[in-house]
């Protein structure tokens, strides 16, 4: 899509559902690396069952990708062989693993965001993405609970969880606000009914449900960040990105087509 | 679960699909669990269309069923079409009591009602479980997220055993 010409509608409808798969198999793949990285065993198997649940969404929206797009690419071949600047996720999903705390912060927003945004697409134009928002919607509720538990155990806990709890949440403030940017293919979405509220309109319960969490815990939110990330749903993206494809990615390209 | 079967061939052929068992669960088959959604025989052309519907999006097991189900129709002389139906969305209801008894025997807690959908109010955990192996309803979670992402972790208070939950979806 080239920048200032107006997208037609399947084309607008394709670009959109494809930056939905991107935020759920960036962020699918960035909760992999936690398998025996996490505190505990527990949470190892916590994660990577949240990073499944992520990448059976974005497998069924880059089937329809396809469809839309007329291209008839399938799963792996967005997943696979695209690159960087083709990726339309926003910079949250794709930054390092931090510590726990960050990543219960990076999950308590992603959760809360999807949770609207999944949640507005039940009535979906588009049978798939309803499909897909139906079984979602229920998953998310899920990990939403599960990051909430993490953040009011760190955040009401010892003085150190506390203090990294803390500076978590100000560590992902700045990648909060390119979640809820009404990018052109949300717009042409949004006019072909394939969910029914820009990104712009699921801030405000997405973030009431953050505040709720963060107010609960003893901790506070954060002050509006001096700077922000832009540029995800245009596949401008941050130094990470990079490191993260050729991790996600070199297999399938050293060995195209091979089977297991 | 409709099974439509004009023929001897094509009831047995549904019959065996009903009782394919789930990968992860063996105990339960894909119709005690609610997967298996519909089977439709072609007894004409020996063929059969089966709708099954996946428990999570992500769920490894579906690769497993699909190719069980191809193989059983193959068995019987059935050529078979697997459809994967995501709407409406799978949930623990759809699971039969049978299943139900043959999970909590296996050691596994079988879900309660599901939540209706909704403003979330979150916090699913509190909710009684009952102790799989002793019937104790003092348990604990330890996990939300156990061997599979349908199951979380419990600990029983009273014998001290772990054991898996079904979480209600
Ligand atoms: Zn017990």
């Amino acid at each position: 899509m080239t920048a200032g010409s107006a997208p037609s509608p399947e084309a607008g409808s394709a670009a959109y559902v494809l930056a939905v798969a991107d935020d759920a198999m960036v962020y699918a793949q960035r909760l992999g690396e936690w398998l025996t990285n996490a505190p505990q065993i527990e949470e190892d198997m916590a994660l990577a069952n949240v990073s499944l649940d992520l990448l059976g969404q974005a497998r069924a929206l880059y089937a329809r990708v396809g469809e839309l797009d007329g291209s008839g690419r399938g799963e792996d071949d967005y997943a696979m062989f695209r690159d960087e600047r083709q990726w339309r996720n926003v910079h949250l999903v794709e930054q390092e693993r931090g510590d726990f705390a960050r990543e219960m912060a990076r999950m308590l927003w992603f959760a809360s965001y999807q949770h609207e945004l999944y949640a507005a697409q039940l009535a979906s134009s588009d049978p798939v993405v309803a499909g897909v928002a139906g079984k979602a919607a229920k998953e998310v509720r899920y990990h939403l609970d599960h990051a909430r538990h993490w953040v009011l155990r760190l955040g009401d806990g010892t003085d150190e969880s506390h203090r990294r709890m803390q500076a978590a949440l100000e560590w992902a403030a700045p990648y909060v606000d390119e979640l809820f940017d009404d990018h052109a293919a949300a717009v042409t979405a949004v006019e072909a009914g394939l969910v029914a509220r820009l990104p712009s309109e699921l801030r405000e319960a997405a973030q009431g449900r953050v505040e709720a969490v963060v107010s609960e815990a003893t901790l506070t939110m954060p002050d509006p960040p001096t700077w922000r990330s832009r540029g995800g749903r245009d596949g401008i993206h941050s130094r990470p990105m990079g490191y993260l494809l050729a991790e996600l990615q070199h297999i399938s390209r050293s060995h195209p087509g091979a089977t297991w | 679960m409709t099974v439509a079967s004009k023929s001897v061939a094509g009831s047995a052929v549904a019959q065996a699909i009903s009782q394919i068992p789930d990968p992860e669960v063996p105990v339960v088959s894909i119709a005690d669990l609610g997967i298996l959604r519909d089977v439709a025989v072609d007894e004409a052309q020996r063929s059969i269309v089966v709708t099954i519907t996946p428990t999570y999006s992500g769920c490894p097991a579906m690769e497993a069923i699909r190719d069980r189900i191809e193989h059983e129709a193959g068995v019987h002389g059935f050529a078979a079409e697997v459809r994967t139906q995501l709407s409406p969305a799978w949930t623990t209801d759809w699971m039969t009591e049978s299943g139900k008894e043959a999970l909590r025997r296996f050691g596994i807690a079988p879900p309660g009602p599901a939540h209706a959908a909704g403003p979330v109010t979150v916090r699913l955990s509190r909710h009684v479980v009952t102790c799989p192996h002793c019937g104790s309803e003092d348990t604990t979670e330890i996990s939300h997220f156990g061997s599979t992402a349908c199951k979380a972790l419990r600990r029983c208070n009273a014998c001290r055993e772990p054991f898996d939950e079904f979480k209600a979806l």
